[in-house]
Protein backbone atom coordinates (compact mmCIF):
# COMPACT_ATOMS: atom_id res chain seq x y z
CA UNK A 1 0.00 0.00 0.00
CA UNK A 2 0.93 3.67 -0.73
CA UNK A 3 0.52 4.99 2.56
CA UNK A 4 3.86 7.09 3.49
CA UNK A 5 3.19 10.58 3.82
CA UNK A 6 3.37 12.62 0.77
CA UNK A 7 4.25 15.73 2.37
CA UNK A 8 4.06 18.30 -0.58
CA UNK A 9 0.73 16.75 -2.33
CA UNK A 10 -0.52 17.31 1.49
CA UNK A 11 0.25 21.09 1.77
CA UNK A 12 -0.94 21.45 -1.80
CA UNK A 13 -4.38 20.08 -1.01
CA UNK A 14 -4.53 22.12 2.27
CA UNK A 15 -3.67 25.39 0.18
CA UNK A 16 -6.64 24.29 -1.82
CA UNK A 17 -8.75 23.39 0.89
CA UNK A 18 -8.17 26.83 2.04
CA UNK A 19 -9.34 28.63 -0.80
CA UNK A 20 -12.27 26.30 -0.70
CA UNK A 21 -13.22 26.95 2.65
CA UNK A 22 -12.62 30.91 3.57
CA UNK A 23 -15.41 32.23 1.17
CA UNK A 24 -18.04 29.25 2.67
CA UNK A 25 -16.94 30.58 6.02
CA UNK A 26 -17.45 34.04 5.55
CA UNK A 27 -20.72 33.27 3.49
CA UNK A 28 -21.51 30.80 7.18
CA UNK A 29 -20.66 33.50 9.56
CA UNK A 30 -22.09 36.66 8.05
CA UNK A 31 -25.45 34.58 7.13
CA UNK A 32 -25.88 34.80 10.82
CA UNK A 33 -25.24 38.43 12.32
CA UNK A 34 -26.45 41.38 12.28
CA UNK A 35 -26.04 43.52 9.71
CA UNK A 36 -24.48 46.25 12.83
CA UNK A 37 -21.95 43.28 13.48
CA UNK A 38 -21.26 42.67 9.92
CA UNK A 39 -20.35 46.27 9.25
CA UNK A 40 -18.14 46.68 12.24
CA UNK A 41 -16.16 43.10 11.73
CA UNK A 42 -16.11 42.96 8.02
CA UNK A 43 -15.88 39.41 6.18
CA UNK A 44 -13.48 38.14 8.76
CA UNK A 45 -13.16 37.32 12.28
CA UNK A 46 -14.85 34.98 14.31
CA UNK A 47 -18.34 34.28 15.01
CA UNK A 48 -19.75 36.68 18.07
CA UNK A 49 -23.48 36.66 17.79
CA UNK A 50 -26.26 34.19 16.07
CA UNK A 51 -29.23 35.48 14.37
CA UNK A 52 -32.10 34.22 12.33
CA UNK A 53 -33.30 37.90 10.88
CA UNK A 54 -31.26 37.74 7.69
CA UNK A 55 -33.26 34.53 6.93
CA UNK A 56 -36.49 35.99 8.03
CA UNK A 57 -35.23 39.35 6.15
CA UNK A 58 -34.80 37.26 2.75
CA UNK A 59 -37.71 35.58 3.17
CA UNK A 60 -40.01 38.98 2.99
CA UNK A 61 -37.85 40.07 -0.05
CA UNK A 62 -39.87 36.38 -1.59
CA UNK A 63 -37.28 34.23 -0.97
CA UNK A 64 -39.67 31.39 -0.09
CA UNK A 65 -41.43 32.42 -3.59
CA UNK A 66 -39.09 32.16 -5.31
CA UNK A 67 -37.74 28.40 -3.98
CA UNK A 68 -41.12 26.94 -4.71
CA UNK A 69 -41.26 28.29 -8.17
CA UNK A 70 -37.20 26.74 -8.95
CA UNK A 71 -38.65 23.63 -7.36
CA UNK A 72 -41.36 24.17 -9.81
CA UNK A 73 -39.54 24.43 -12.80
CA UNK A 74 -37.67 21.04 -11.88
CA UNK A 75 -40.10 19.10 -11.40
CA UNK A 76 -42.24 20.06 -14.14
CA UNK A 77 -38.84 19.89 -16.49
CA UNK A 78 -38.05 16.52 -15.01
CA UNK A 79 -41.69 15.48 -15.22
CA UNK A 80 -41.29 16.40 -19.11
CA UNK A 81 -37.94 14.57 -19.42
CA UNK A 82 -39.29 11.11 -17.89
CA UNK A 83 -42.06 10.64 -20.03
CA UNK A 84 -40.04 11.39 -23.17
CA UNK A 85 -36.68 9.94 -22.76
CA UNK A 86 -37.11 6.20 -21.49
CA UNK A 87 -39.14 5.21 -24.48
CA UNK A 88 -36.87 6.72 -26.63
CA UNK A 89 -33.64 5.12 -24.97
CA UNK A 90 -35.89 1.80 -24.99
CA UNK A 91 -36.26 2.43 -28.61
CA UNK A 92 -32.68 3.11 -29.25
CA UNK A 93 -31.26 0.25 -27.88
CA UNK A 94 -33.70 -2.35 -28.99
CA UNK A 95 -35.25 -1.43 -32.51
CA UNK A 96 -34.39 -2.91 -35.11
CA UNK A 97 -35.58 0.37 -36.75
CA UNK A 98 -32.68 2.44 -38.82
CA UNK A 99 -34.17 5.58 -38.52
CA UNK A 100 -34.57 5.80 -34.33
CA UNK A 101 -30.55 5.36 -34.65
CA UNK A 102 -30.03 8.23 -37.06
CA UNK A 103 -32.09 9.69 -35.03
CA UNK A 104 -30.42 9.45 -31.87
CA UNK A 105 -27.16 10.42 -33.60
CA UNK A 106 -28.48 13.93 -35.30
CA UNK A 107 -29.47 14.77 -31.62
CA UNK A 108 -25.70 13.72 -30.17
CA UNK A 109 -25.30 17.17 -32.06
CA UNK A 110 -27.35 18.90 -29.29
CA UNK A 111 -25.38 17.35 -26.27
CA UNK A 112 -22.91 20.92 -26.30
CA UNK A 113 -25.81 23.04 -27.64
CA UNK A 114 -26.97 24.57 -24.20
CA UNK A 115 -30.78 26.54 -24.01
CA UNK A 116 -28.97 29.51 -23.69
CA UNK A 117 -27.22 30.02 -26.92
CA UNK A 118 -30.66 30.13 -28.68
CA UNK A 119 -32.76 31.86 -25.98
CA UNK A 120 -33.57 34.81 -28.66
CA UNK A 121 -35.72 32.22 -30.84
CA UNK A 122 -36.96 30.35 -27.67
CA UNK A 123 -38.04 33.35 -26.09
CA UNK A 124 -39.83 34.19 -29.49
CA UNK A 125 -41.50 30.30 -30.03
CA UNK A 126 -42.53 30.27 -26.30
CA UNK A 127 -44.38 33.98 -26.66
CA UNK A 128 -45.81 32.99 -29.78
CA UNK A 129 -47.38 29.57 -28.11
CA UNK A 130 -48.44 32.02 -25.09
CA UNK A 131 -46.29 30.52 -22.57
CA UNK A 132 -44.55 34.00 -22.00
CA UNK A 133 -43.91 34.67 -18.28
CA UNK A 134 -44.80 31.72 -17.31
CA UNK A 135 -42.86 28.70 -14.86
CA UNK A 136 -43.94 25.40 -17.58
CA UNK A 137 -42.98 27.73 -20.36
CA UNK A 138 -39.15 27.68 -18.51
CA UNK A 139 -39.47 23.96 -18.41
CA UNK A 140 -40.45 23.20 -21.60
CA UNK A 141 -37.43 24.59 -23.28
CA UNK A 142 -35.24 23.72 -20.02
CA UNK A 143 -36.88 19.81 -21.06
CA UNK A 144 -35.89 19.58 -24.29
CA UNK A 145 -32.50 20.60 -24.34
CA UNK A 146 -31.75 18.05 -21.29
CA UNK A 147 -33.11 15.45 -23.59
CA UNK A 148 -29.72 14.52 -25.94
CA UNK A 149 -27.46 13.93 -22.28
CA UNK A 150 -30.37 11.99 -21.08
CA UNK A 151 -30.82 9.62 -23.96
CA UNK A 152 -27.02 9.20 -23.72
CA UNK A 153 -26.91 8.27 -19.71
CA UNK A 154 -30.20 6.13 -20.31
CA UNK A 155 -29.32 4.13 -23.40
CA UNK A 156 -26.36 3.56 -21.34
CA UNK A 157 -28.13 1.88 -18.13
CA UNK A 158 -30.05 0.18 -20.84
CA UNK A 159 -27.38 -1.47 -22.76
CA UNK A 160 -26.29 -3.33 -19.22
CA UNK A 161 -29.34 -5.45 -19.54
CA UNK A 162 -28.50 -8.64 -20.82
CA UNK A 163 -30.40 -9.99 -24.47
CA UNK A 164 -31.47 -13.52 -22.55
CA UNK A 165 -33.60 -11.31 -19.87
CA UNK A 166 -35.07 -9.73 -23.25
CA UNK A 167 -35.56 -13.36 -24.77
CA UNK A 168 -37.40 -14.91 -21.80
CA UNK A 169 -39.71 -11.88 -22.10
CA UNK A 170 -40.23 -12.96 -25.90
CA UNK A 171 -41.05 -16.83 -24.76
CA UNK A 172 -43.38 -15.30 -22.09
CA UNK A 173 -45.36 -13.69 -25.28
CA UNK A 174 -44.72 -10.30 -23.75
CA UNK A 175 -45.10 -7.16 -26.32
CA UNK A 176 -42.95 -3.91 -25.81
CA UNK A 177 -45.46 -2.41 -23.43
CA UNK A 178 -44.91 -5.12 -20.90
CA UNK A 179 -41.15 -5.37 -21.66
CA UNK A 180 -40.67 -1.84 -20.80
CA UNK A 181 -42.50 -1.69 -17.91
CA UNK A 182 -41.74 -5.21 -16.22
CA UNK A 183 -38.07 -5.78 -17.19
CA UNK A 184 -36.91 -2.45 -18.67
CA UNK A 185 -37.79 0.18 -16.44
CA UNK A 186 -36.98 -1.31 -13.49
CA UNK A 187 -33.43 -2.57 -14.34
CA UNK A 188 -32.50 0.69 -15.39
CA UNK A 189 -33.15 2.81 -12.16
CA UNK A 190 -29.87 3.88 -11.38
CA UNK A 191 -29.77 5.74 -14.96
CA UNK A 192 -33.11 7.34 -14.55
CA UNK A 193 -32.32 8.41 -11.04
CA UNK A 194 -29.28 10.30 -13.23
CA UNK A 195 -31.44 11.44 -15.26
CA UNK A 196 -33.84 13.21 -12.35
CA UNK A 197 -30.79 14.52 -10.95
CA UNK A 198 -28.80 16.13 -14.22
CA UNK A 199 -32.48 17.80 -15.85
CA UNK A 200 -33.36 18.73 -12.03
CA UNK A 201 -29.75 20.89 -11.77
CA UNK A 202 -29.90 22.14 -15.00
CA UNK A 203 -33.65 23.79 -14.39
CA UNK A 204 -32.12 24.76 -11.31
CA UNK A 205 -28.85 26.35 -12.31
CA UNK A 206 -30.52 28.00 -15.04
CA UNK A 207 -30.62 31.97 -15.18
CA UNK A 208 -30.94 33.16 -19.07
CA UNK A 209 -33.65 31.20 -20.01
CA UNK A 210 -35.75 32.48 -16.76
CA UNK A 211 -34.07 35.86 -17.09
CA UNK A 212 -35.79 36.33 -20.78
CA UNK A 213 -38.79 34.22 -20.54
CA UNK A 214 -40.11 35.68 -17.61
CA UNK A 215 -40.96 39.45 -16.44
CA UNK A 216 -43.16 38.92 -13.37
CA UNK A 217 -41.93 38.76 -9.34
CA UNK A 218 -44.68 35.59 -9.13
CA UNK A 219 -42.77 33.68 -11.47
CA UNK A 220 -39.25 34.41 -10.72
CA UNK A 221 -36.99 31.71 -9.60
CA UNK A 222 -34.18 31.68 -7.22
CA UNK A 223 -31.87 31.91 -9.00
CA UNK A 224 -32.70 35.60 -10.81
CA UNK A 225 -34.13 36.14 -7.11
CA UNK A 226 -30.32 36.16 -5.98
CA UNK A 227 -29.32 38.58 -8.83
CA UNK A 228 -32.42 40.62 -8.41
CA UNK A 229 -31.28 40.92 -4.59
CA UNK A 230 -27.30 41.41 -5.81
CA UNK A 231 -28.38 44.57 -7.73
CA UNK A 232 -30.85 46.19 -5.29
CA UNK A 233 -29.01 45.06 -2.01
CA UNK A 234 -25.46 44.48 -2.33
CA UNK A 235 -24.85 46.60 0.77
CA UNK A 236 -26.60 44.19 2.49
CA UNK A 237 -23.88 41.44 2.80
CA UNK A 238 -25.62 39.05 5.91
CA UNK A 239 -29.27 39.33 4.25
CA UNK A 240 -27.92 38.41 0.82
CA UNK A 241 -25.70 35.36 1.94
CA UNK A 242 -28.64 33.78 3.70
CA UNK A 243 -30.64 34.20 0.51
CA UNK A 244 -27.48 31.93 -0.83
CA UNK A 245 -27.49 29.82 1.76
CA UNK A 246 -31.26 28.73 1.35
CA UNK A 247 -30.81 28.53 -2.39
CA UNK A 248 -28.03 25.61 -1.39
CA UNK A 249 -30.67 23.90 1.11
CA UNK A 250 -32.39 21.57 -1.48
CA UNK A 251 -29.03 20.80 -3.09
CA UNK A 252 -27.54 20.02 0.42
CA UNK A 253 -30.75 17.96 0.83
CA UNK A 254 -29.94 15.65 -2.25
CA UNK A 255 -26.26 15.75 -1.67
CA UNK A 256 -27.22 13.98 1.76
CA UNK A 257 -30.24 11.48 0.22
CA UNK A 258 -29.03 10.65 -2.89
CA UNK A 259 -25.02 11.36 -3.03
CA UNK A 260 -23.78 8.99 -6.08
CA UNK A 261 -27.05 10.25 -7.88
CA UNK A 262 -26.09 13.46 -7.29
CA UNK A 263 -22.40 13.25 -8.27
CA UNK A 264 -23.50 11.46 -11.30
CA UNK A 265 -25.85 13.78 -12.07
CA UNK A 266 -23.38 16.90 -11.51
CA UNK A 267 -21.44 14.82 -14.33
CA UNK A 268 -23.92 13.77 -16.63
CA UNK A 269 -22.26 10.21 -16.69
CA UNK A 270 -22.92 6.69 -15.73
CA UNK A 271 -26.26 5.09 -15.12
CA UNK A 272 -25.45 1.38 -14.01
CA UNK B 1 -42.05 -9.74 -31.41
CA UNK B 2 -40.70 -7.77 -28.53
CA UNK B 3 -38.97 -5.22 -30.20
CA UNK B 4 -40.17 -1.83 -29.98
CA UNK B 5 -41.43 -0.36 -33.23
CA UNK B 6 -40.00 3.43 -34.17
CA UNK B 7 -43.36 5.00 -32.79
CA UNK B 8 -41.77 4.52 -29.21
CA UNK B 9 -39.21 7.18 -30.40
CA UNK B 10 -41.52 9.73 -31.74
CA UNK B 11 -42.72 11.63 -28.77
CA UNK B 12 -39.21 12.56 -27.13
CA UNK B 13 -38.19 13.27 -31.06
CA UNK B 14 -41.20 15.39 -31.60
CA UNK B 15 -40.70 16.95 -28.86
CA UNK B 16 -37.05 18.08 -29.06
CA UNK B 17 -37.72 19.08 -32.81
CA UNK B 18 -40.34 21.42 -31.79
CA UNK B 19 -38.30 23.21 -28.85
CA UNK B 20 -34.86 22.71 -30.10
CA UNK B 21 -34.59 22.53 -34.02
CA UNK B 22 -37.23 24.86 -34.68
CA UNK B 23 -35.52 27.52 -32.24
CA UNK B 24 -32.21 26.77 -34.63
CA UNK B 25 -34.15 26.99 -37.80
CA UNK B 26 -36.15 30.43 -36.83
CA UNK B 27 -32.66 32.03 -35.53
CA UNK B 28 -31.40 31.36 -38.83
CA UNK B 29 -34.68 33.43 -40.55
CA UNK B 30 -34.29 36.44 -37.62
CA UNK B 31 -30.57 36.76 -38.32
CA UNK B 32 -31.97 38.15 -41.64
CA UNK B 33 -34.24 40.21 -40.04
CA UNK B 34 -34.22 43.66 -38.02
CA UNK B 35 -36.82 42.88 -34.66
CA UNK B 36 -37.10 44.65 -31.88
CA UNK B 37 -39.08 41.31 -29.89
CA UNK B 38 -42.15 43.41 -29.17
CA UNK B 39 -44.64 40.67 -30.27
CA UNK B 40 -46.86 43.17 -32.08
CA UNK B 41 -44.16 44.09 -34.36
CA UNK B 42 -42.82 41.73 -36.96
CA UNK B 43 -39.58 41.04 -38.18
CA UNK B 44 -38.00 43.10 -41.00
CA UNK B 45 -36.24 41.35 -43.91
CA UNK B 46 -32.43 43.06 -44.14
CA UNK B 47 -30.99 40.13 -46.04
CA UNK B 48 -27.22 40.08 -45.34
CA UNK B 49 -27.11 43.33 -43.05
CA UNK B 50 -26.19 41.48 -39.76
CA UNK B 51 -23.98 39.51 -41.17
CA UNK B 52 -21.84 42.09 -42.60
CA UNK B 53 -21.87 44.16 -39.28
CA UNK B 54 -20.25 40.94 -37.25
CA UNK B 55 -17.20 41.12 -39.77
CA UNK B 56 -16.63 45.16 -38.80
CA UNK B 57 -17.78 45.36 -35.01
CA UNK B 58 -14.38 45.25 -32.99
CA UNK B 59 -16.38 44.65 -29.80
CA UNK B 60 -18.01 41.27 -31.13
CA UNK B 61 -14.27 40.01 -32.36
CA UNK B 62 -12.88 41.39 -28.90
CA UNK B 63 -15.79 38.90 -27.01
CA UNK B 64 -14.76 36.25 -29.89
CA UNK B 65 -10.92 36.72 -27.85
CA UNK B 66 -12.33 36.74 -24.61
CA UNK B 67 -14.29 33.55 -24.79
CA UNK B 68 -11.45 31.91 -26.07
CA UNK B 69 -8.79 33.53 -23.39
CA UNK B 70 -11.40 32.25 -20.29
CA UNK B 71 -11.44 28.11 -22.22
CA UNK B 72 -7.79 28.62 -21.98
CA UNK B 73 -7.48 29.93 -18.45
CA UNK B 74 -10.35 27.62 -17.21
CA UNK B 75 -8.15 24.70 -18.89
CA UNK B 76 -4.73 25.91 -17.87
CA UNK B 77 -5.83 26.27 -14.22
CA UNK B 78 -8.39 23.22 -13.83
CA UNK B 79 -6.79 20.86 -15.27
CA UNK B 80 -3.66 20.76 -13.19
CA UNK B 81 -5.50 21.70 -9.50
CA UNK B 82 -8.07 19.04 -10.29
CA UNK B 83 -5.69 16.32 -11.36
CA UNK B 84 -3.35 16.90 -8.48
CA UNK B 85 -6.38 17.36 -6.29
CA UNK B 86 -8.09 14.64 -7.55
CA UNK B 87 -5.25 11.58 -7.74
CA UNK B 88 -4.34 13.20 -3.89
CA UNK B 89 -7.93 12.51 -3.11
CA UNK B 90 -8.25 8.92 -4.01
CA UNK B 91 -5.59 7.77 -1.71
CA UNK B 92 -6.83 5.52 0.61
CA UNK B 93 -6.31 7.61 3.90
CA UNK B 94 -9.87 8.18 5.51
CA UNK B 95 -8.58 11.72 6.44
CA UNK B 96 -8.33 12.40 2.65
CA UNK B 97 -12.21 11.11 2.21
CA UNK B 98 -12.73 13.76 4.70
CA UNK B 99 -11.42 16.28 3.32
CA UNK B 100 -13.15 15.12 0.04
CA UNK B 101 -16.25 16.00 1.45
CA UNK B 102 -15.13 19.36 2.09
CA UNK B 103 -13.86 20.19 -1.75
CA UNK B 104 -17.37 19.41 -2.42
CA UNK B 105 -18.91 22.22 -1.01
CA UNK B 106 -19.00 24.72 -4.04
CA UNK B 107 -21.04 21.94 -6.21
CA UNK B 108 -23.53 23.08 -3.72
CA UNK B 109 -23.80 26.23 -4.99
CA UNK B 110 -25.92 26.89 -8.27
CA UNK B 111 -23.22 29.72 -10.75
CA UNK B 112 -25.56 32.57 -9.57
CA UNK B 113 -25.11 32.13 -6.02
CA UNK B 114 -21.27 31.68 -7.05
CA UNK B 115 -21.17 34.80 -8.59
CA UNK B 116 -23.23 36.52 -5.71
CA UNK B 117 -21.20 35.41 -3.05
CA UNK B 118 -17.99 36.45 -5.35
CA UNK B 119 -19.13 38.89 -5.90
CA UNK B 120 -19.33 40.59 -2.15
CA UNK B 121 -15.95 39.03 -1.42
CA UNK B 122 -14.00 41.01 -3.62
CA UNK B 123 -16.14 44.21 -3.41
CA UNK B 124 -13.21 47.12 -2.69
CA UNK B 125 -15.24 48.82 0.31
CA UNK B 126 -17.14 45.72 2.28
CA UNK B 127 -15.31 42.94 1.18
CA UNK B 128 -11.82 41.17 1.67
CA UNK B 129 -9.79 43.84 0.00
CA UNK B 130 -10.60 46.21 3.28
CA UNK B 131 -10.84 43.64 5.18
CA UNK B 132 -7.13 42.68 4.22
CA UNK B 133 -6.14 46.21 3.74
CA UNK B 134 -4.01 46.22 7.34
CA UNK B 135 -2.01 43.18 6.49
CA UNK B 136 -1.01 43.80 2.78
CA UNK B 137 -1.57 48.47 2.73
CA UNK B 138 -4.72 49.92 1.51
CA UNK B 139 -3.45 50.75 -2.40
CA UNK B 140 -2.77 47.07 -3.91
CA UNK B 141 -3.39 45.07 -6.76
CA UNK B 142 -6.26 43.59 -4.92
CA UNK B 143 -8.09 46.39 -4.07
CA UNK B 144 -9.97 46.84 -7.36
CA UNK B 145 -9.55 43.83 -8.90
CA UNK B 146 -12.90 44.42 -11.33
CA UNK B 147 -11.51 47.57 -12.11
CA UNK B 148 -8.36 46.72 -14.30
CA UNK B 149 -9.48 44.62 -17.49
CA UNK B 150 -6.84 41.73 -16.92
CA UNK B 151 -7.09 41.29 -13.45
CA UNK B 152 -11.56 41.29 -13.89
CA UNK B 153 -10.62 38.48 -16.72
CA UNK B 154 -8.06 36.83 -14.35
CA UNK B 155 -10.42 36.87 -11.24
CA UNK B 156 -13.42 35.48 -13.35
CA UNK B 157 -11.50 32.60 -14.49
CA UNK B 158 -10.28 32.18 -10.63
CA UNK B 159 -13.92 32.03 -9.91
CA UNK B 160 -14.84 29.90 -12.23
CA UNK B 161 -11.91 27.15 -11.06
CA UNK B 162 -13.28 27.65 -7.53
CA UNK B 163 -16.81 26.91 -8.42
CA UNK B 164 -16.32 23.87 -11.42
CA UNK B 165 -13.39 22.34 -10.10
CA UNK B 166 -14.65 20.10 -7.46
CA UNK B 167 -16.51 18.56 -10.21
CA UNK B 168 -13.60 17.56 -12.02
CA UNK B 169 -11.51 16.16 -8.80
CA UNK B 170 -13.96 13.99 -8.47
CA UNK B 171 -14.25 12.64 -11.87
CA UNK B 172 -10.07 12.41 -11.63
CA UNK B 173 -10.55 11.10 -8.37
CA UNK B 174 -12.70 8.15 -9.59
CA UNK B 175 -10.43 7.53 -12.41
CA UNK B 176 -7.61 7.41 -10.17
CA UNK B 177 -9.24 5.01 -8.10
CA UNK B 178 -10.15 2.88 -10.82
CA UNK B 179 -6.34 2.35 -11.68
CA UNK B 180 -5.35 -1.36 -10.43
CA UNK B 181 -3.28 -1.31 -7.56
CA UNK B 182 -0.93 -4.10 -8.37
CA UNK B 183 0.85 -1.67 -11.53
CA UNK B 184 1.79 0.53 -8.46
CA UNK B 185 3.14 -2.12 -6.51
CA UNK B 186 5.29 -3.35 -9.81
CA UNK B 187 6.84 -0.67 -10.00
CA UNK B 188 7.48 -0.01 -6.90
CA UNK B 189 9.46 -3.47 -7.33
CA UNK B 190 10.66 -2.02 -10.15
CA UNK B 191 12.37 0.95 -7.91
CA UNK B 192 10.27 3.66 -9.55
CA UNK B 193 9.89 6.54 -7.32
CA UNK B 194 6.45 8.67 -6.65
CA UNK B 195 6.99 10.88 -9.39
CA UNK B 196 7.68 8.31 -12.04
CA UNK B 197 4.89 6.49 -10.97
CA UNK B 198 2.75 9.33 -11.59
CA UNK B 199 4.16 9.98 -15.45
CA UNK B 200 3.85 6.71 -16.03
CA UNK B 201 0.86 5.15 -14.64
CA UNK B 202 -1.28 7.22 -13.49
CA UNK B 203 -1.49 10.15 -16.05
CA UNK B 204 -1.35 7.72 -19.07
CA UNK B 205 -3.70 5.36 -17.39
CA UNK B 206 -6.38 8.99 -16.80
CA UNK B 207 -6.28 9.65 -20.38
CA UNK B 208 -10.31 8.76 -20.97
CA UNK B 209 -11.31 11.16 -17.79
CA UNK B 210 -8.66 13.52 -19.06
CA UNK B 211 -10.55 13.91 -22.64
CA UNK B 212 -14.33 13.72 -20.64
CA UNK B 213 -12.93 16.35 -18.07
CA UNK B 214 -11.52 18.83 -20.03
CA UNK B 215 -14.53 19.00 -22.50
CA UNK B 216 -16.85 19.33 -19.66
CA UNK B 217 -14.87 22.44 -18.92
CA UNK B 218 -14.16 23.82 -22.45
CA UNK B 219 -18.65 23.25 -22.89
CA UNK B 220 -19.18 25.09 -19.79
CA UNK B 221 -16.41 28.00 -20.05
CA UNK B 222 -17.76 28.30 -23.66
CA UNK B 223 -21.42 29.24 -22.27
CA UNK B 224 -20.71 30.86 -18.80
CA UNK B 225 -23.43 33.43 -19.19
CA UNK B 226 -24.24 34.83 -15.14
CA UNK B 227 -21.24 34.50 -13.86
CA UNK B 228 -19.99 37.58 -15.93
CA UNK B 229 -23.67 39.27 -15.57
CA UNK B 230 -23.62 39.13 -12.00
CA UNK B 231 -19.78 39.74 -11.32
CA UNK B 232 -18.95 42.24 -13.81
CA UNK B 233 -21.24 43.34 -16.49
CA UNK B 234 -18.93 42.28 -18.70
CA UNK B 235 -16.80 45.53 -18.16
CA UNK B 236 -14.57 47.02 -17.30
CA UNK B 237 -15.46 48.49 -20.79
CA UNK B 238 -15.64 44.56 -22.11
CA UNK B 239 -13.01 43.27 -20.97
CA UNK B 240 -14.71 40.30 -19.53
CA UNK B 241 -17.57 40.18 -22.09
CA UNK B 242 -17.44 36.59 -23.82
CA UNK B 243 -20.26 35.25 -27.13
CA UNK B 244 -22.90 34.65 -24.66
CA UNK B 245 -22.78 37.75 -22.55
CA UNK B 246 -22.05 39.62 -25.80
CA UNK B 247 -25.25 38.55 -27.29
CA UNK B 248 -27.13 38.89 -24.21
CA UNK B 249 -25.84 42.95 -23.76
CA UNK B 250 -26.07 43.63 -27.58
CA UNK B 251 -29.28 41.37 -28.39
CA UNK B 252 -31.52 41.33 -26.36
CA UNK B 253 -31.02 43.83 -23.76
CA UNK B 254 -30.98 46.61 -26.81
CA UNK B 255 -33.71 44.72 -28.00
CA UNK B 256 -32.13 44.07 -31.77
CA UNK B 257 -32.94 40.60 -31.81
CA UNK B 258 -31.90 39.86 -35.62
CA UNK B 259 -28.30 40.71 -34.94
CA UNK B 260 -28.55 38.67 -31.44
CA UNK B 261 -29.52 35.62 -33.99
CA UNK B 262 -26.76 36.04 -36.14
CA UNK B 263 -24.56 36.09 -32.67
CA UNK B 264 -26.85 32.76 -31.78
CA UNK B 265 -26.21 31.31 -34.88
CA UNK B 266 -22.44 31.05 -34.77
CA UNK B 267 -22.77 30.44 -31.12
CA UNK B 268 -24.47 27.09 -32.22
CA UNK B 269 -22.12 26.37 -35.37
CA UNK B 270 -19.11 26.43 -32.99
CA UNK B 271 -21.02 24.41 -30.09
CA UNK B 272 -22.16 21.95 -32.66
CA UNK B 273 -18.47 21.44 -33.86
CA UNK B 274 -17.44 20.94 -30.11
CA UNK B 275 -20.32 18.39 -29.92
CA UNK B 276 -18.92 16.56 -33.06
CA UNK B 277 -15.40 16.78 -31.30
CA UNK B 278 -16.71 15.07 -28.43
CA UNK B 279 -18.71 12.50 -29.63
CA UNK B 280 -15.68 11.60 -31.89
CA UNK B 281 -13.41 11.38 -29.07
CA UNK B 282 -15.33 9.63 -26.30
CA UNK B 283 -16.95 6.98 -28.89
CA UNK B 284 -20.59 8.49 -28.21
CA UNK B 285 -21.58 7.72 -30.89
CA UNK B 286 -20.84 3.78 -31.09
CA UNK B 287 -23.87 4.01 -28.73
CA UNK B 288 -21.67 2.79 -25.38
CA UNK B 289 -22.58 4.01 -22.38
CA UNK B 290 -21.05 7.42 -20.71
CA UNK B 291 -19.46 5.26 -18.14
CA UNK B 292 -16.80 4.43 -20.99
CA UNK B 293 -15.74 7.85 -21.35
CA UNK B 294 -14.65 7.53 -17.71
Amino acid sequence: MRTRANWPAGVLAGAWLLIILVPVYVMLRAAFESRETYADKGPLGLPTEFTLDNFRYAFEQGFGRFLANSVTVAVLTVAVVLILVPPLAFAIVRSDSRTVRQAFKVMLFGLAIPAQVVVIPVMYLIQYIGLYDTLIGIALPTAAFAIPMSTLILTGAMREIRGELYEAMAMDGSGPVRTFFRLVLPLSRGGIATVIVFTALNAWNNYLLPLVLTRSEDVRVATLGLGVFQQQYSLNIPGLMSAILMTVLPMLLIYLFARRALIRGLMGVGGK
Amino acid sequence: MSRPSAVWALPAVAFFAFFALLPLAVAVGLSFTKYNGIRLTTPQFVGLDNWTRMLDDAPLHRAVGVTVVLIVLAVATQVPVSLLIGVWAAGPQRMRAAVTALYFIPLLMSTAAVAVLWASLVDPNFGLPAALAPLIGPDTFFSDLLGEPAAALGLVAFIYLWGASPLHTLLYQGGARAIPETLYQAAELDGAGRVSQFFHITLPLLKHTMITSTILMVVGTFTTFDLILILTHGGPSGATSNLPYFMYDRGIAALDFGYGSAIAVVLVVIAGLVSWAMVRASGYDKMEGTQEGI
